[in-house]
């Protein structure tokens, strides 16, 4: 039981006001405060807790995304990650990418790295998809334990208490395994000064996602607007869609 | 350190920034009415900054310190004392007038037992200069210390000390030959409490409340003579060489009161409505802001400027003396300027207006007042004209 990755996603800070842009394409990111999402502390808090009990060996802080990114790394290693890789991905490819391809990313990396668990807030707070971890866990055929409130390792295997609609459920599953954090699973740690500066020296690596063997997100194709839902399921038979 | 870092802090800068205003904003700012109205020392809140490194931000690792520099330590008292104005006080002492003076002139061994207790937040120092009969004129010093076999003996009052009711030990100046005038002023180390040391009643002050200011009585208090720190007769020119490093400090914990007077002020503009608009739709309090603004960043880039000198190791000593008084002078203006926006809420304690405006008072006194920074900035002038 040596590696842990943990993703972390640089979002736009919980406390700003978000403003959309004129031409309606998205939000303003430009000159706005971002932050790493705050599930991705807490999955980072975890990890660094199981290093701390001696669990595993080796914490590997992971993000997809724009050259920006390395300063979410960078905080993620002054919370005590061992190092980090940056998979570079920018432009409108990174506008276009979802959670499909970045849970291929993950998927790839956890077994180059032969991790025995993959860490990943629950959701992100920008588009709160809810969607990497569970498609993460599906890609690489490893057992979930998503909505973690509570991770405890127990020899080869993990018990997870999870928050769920009725109460709380807690399963044990096989290690090597995917989990998610929930918000109640831990208090994430201030990044101390002294490991801000030994975060100064640890490594981040650098690739691209087709060096992991991942495509390209698809183009996203242009949509079309109709006026009523006749003329809607009309276009969806035309297409064959139904 | 270039210039091109007052433009954009290096990225380990701006990572502890962060961290040190993540803390303040979460863990200070919701208790720091609480620890004021009752005068209560933050020392849960001075434990956890030290495990963050906060309380010995220059000090070298090895003796456990965070081994950062000093524009790094200025931004971290201006975090935690916008949280906070006291605890940035009690940051402020630990670091620049306790821990200052050992780290620059003491021994190692000095260091290990001084130094390295002091860094975890467990203990705190403190620094006695003052007396009841001088303030401004530290030459006058009439603690006096005498040699008796292999003990120093020192008799004194101390007057106006911060943490001295929480501290575990102080640098304390006493005169060893009074004959030399200030050239016959020494440094001593005493432990906290010690034989022959009290301490006098706690002060009630306008402002910075979570401190204790009170008086240091020596009565026949006896240290080993190896508790002196530095040489004989240099006590002066330590305490003058720790106040300029000091006063970056307590610059620093000026720009955070002032900053978070300036935010309360433009959080209220937007909010509070009066002639059928949100208050910062006025002239009037628009020039209000845009004076308080200009204030706190002209006093912050005077104080990143001295800091960075003092790390390129160059002469500090006007910047220092200017960023301090600009700083104080920027706390008091916001303080009032932001009561003056908030209008009868300015006046409450429900805000944290009147708060700030007390706490930044403190900052045009201690560790040299506006007018002796003004004599200090003035006499480097003279000497550059000087033909």
């Amino acid at each position: 039981m040596s590696r842990v990755l943990v993703g972390v996603k640089r979002v736009i800070d919980y406390a700003v006001k978000i403003r959309v842009k004129p031409d309606h394409s998205g939000v303003v990111t430009d000159g706005v405060k971002h932050s790493m999402n705050p599930f991705c502390e807490i999955a980072v808090e975890e990890a660094v807790k199981l290093k701390e009990k001696k669990f595993i060996k080796e914490v590997v802080a992971v993000s997809c995304g724009p050259t920006q990114v390395t300063e979410t790394i960078r905080t993620a290693l002054a919370m005590g990650c061992d190092r980090g890789i940056h998979v570079e991905v920018s432009g409108k490819d990174y506008e276009a990418m979802g959670p499909l391809q970045i849970s291929k990313i993950f998927a790839a990396l956890a077994k180059k790295e032969e991790a025995s668990l993959v860490i990943l807030g629950k959701q992100a707070i920008d588009d709160d998809c809810n969607q990497t971890g569970q498609m993460t866990a599906a890609l690489l055929d490893w057992p979930q334990g998503t909505f973690a409130s509570e991770v405890t390792i127990d020899g080869e295997k993990v018990k997870v208490v999870r928050e769920i609609d009725g109460g709380l459920e807690t399963i044990k599953i096989s290690m090597p395994a995917v989990l998610t954090a929930d918000l109640r699973l831990n208090t994430p740690r201030y990044a101390t000064l002294p490991n801000i500066m030994k975060a100064k020296k640890k490594k981040i690596a650098n690739m691209k996602p087709a060096d992991l063997g991942v495509d390209e997100p698809p183009t996203r194709l242009a949509g079309v607007k109709v006026e009523t839902v006749d003329d809607l399921v009309a276009k969806l038979k035309a297409n064959g869609t139904i | 350190m270039s210039l091109s870092s007052l433009a954009e802090l290096p990225e380990m800068h701006q990572m502890m920034r962060q961290t040190c205003r993540d803390y303040a904003d979460r863990e200070l700012g919701p208790i720091a009415g609480k620890l004021d109205k009752e005068h209560l020392f933050p020392a849960q809140q001075v434990r956890e900054l030290g495990a963050m490194g906060v309380m010995a931000v220059e000090v070298p690792e090895a003796l456990g310190g965070a081994g950062m520099d000093y524009l790094a330590y200025s931004l971290a008292v201006e975090e935690i004392s916008r949280g906070c104005g006291s605890t940035g006080c009690v940051v402020s002492v630990n670091n620049s007038l306790y821990i200052g003076p050992i780290l620059k002139f003491g021994t190692q061994k000095q260091k290990e037992q001084w130094i390295t207790p002091f860094t975890t937040g467990e203990k705190v120092g403190c620094f006695a200069l003052s007396e009841p009969g001088n303030g401004s004129d530290a030459g006058a010093a009439s603690t006096l210390a005498r040699q008796e076999g292999e003990e120093w003996v020192l008799n004194g009052t101390k007057a106006w000390i911060t943490n001295s009711w929480d501290a575990s030990a102080t640098v304390i100046f006493a005169t060893t030959d009074k004959s030399l005038k200030h050239k016959g002023i020494s440094a001593f180390l005493v432990p906290m409490p010690h034989p022959g040391l009290s301490l006098g009643k706690k002060e009630d002050k306008l402002g910075i409340r979570a401190t204790s200011t009170a008086n240091l009585i020596l009565e026949d208090c006896k240290i080993p003579l190896g508790n002196m720190l530095g040489s004989r007769g240099s006590g002066f020119k330590i305490a003058m060489q720790t106040l300029d490093s000091g006063r970056i400090g307590i610059a620093s914990q000026a720009l955070g009161i002032a900053q978070a007077a300036l935010d309360c002020a433009a959080d209220y503009a937007h909010k509070r409505t009066a002639f059928g608009a949100p208050i910062g739709k006025l002239q009037a309090v628009q020039f209000k802001l845009a004076d308080m603004a200009v204030a706190v960043e002209s006093a912050r880039l005077l104080t990143w400027k001295a800091a960075m000198l003092k790390d390129a190791k160059k002469p500090f000593t006007k910047e220092a003396a200017m960023a301090k008084l600009a700083a104080s002078e920027a706390a008091t203006f916001c303080g009032h300027q932001s009561i003056q926006v908030l209008g009868g809420m300015g006046y409450v304690t429900d805000m944290p207006a009147e708060r700030h405006y007390r706490d930044a008072r403190i900052t045009e006194i201690y560790e040299g007042t506006s007018e002796i920074q003004r004599l200090v900035i003035a006499g480097q002038l003279l000497k550059e004209y000087a033909s």
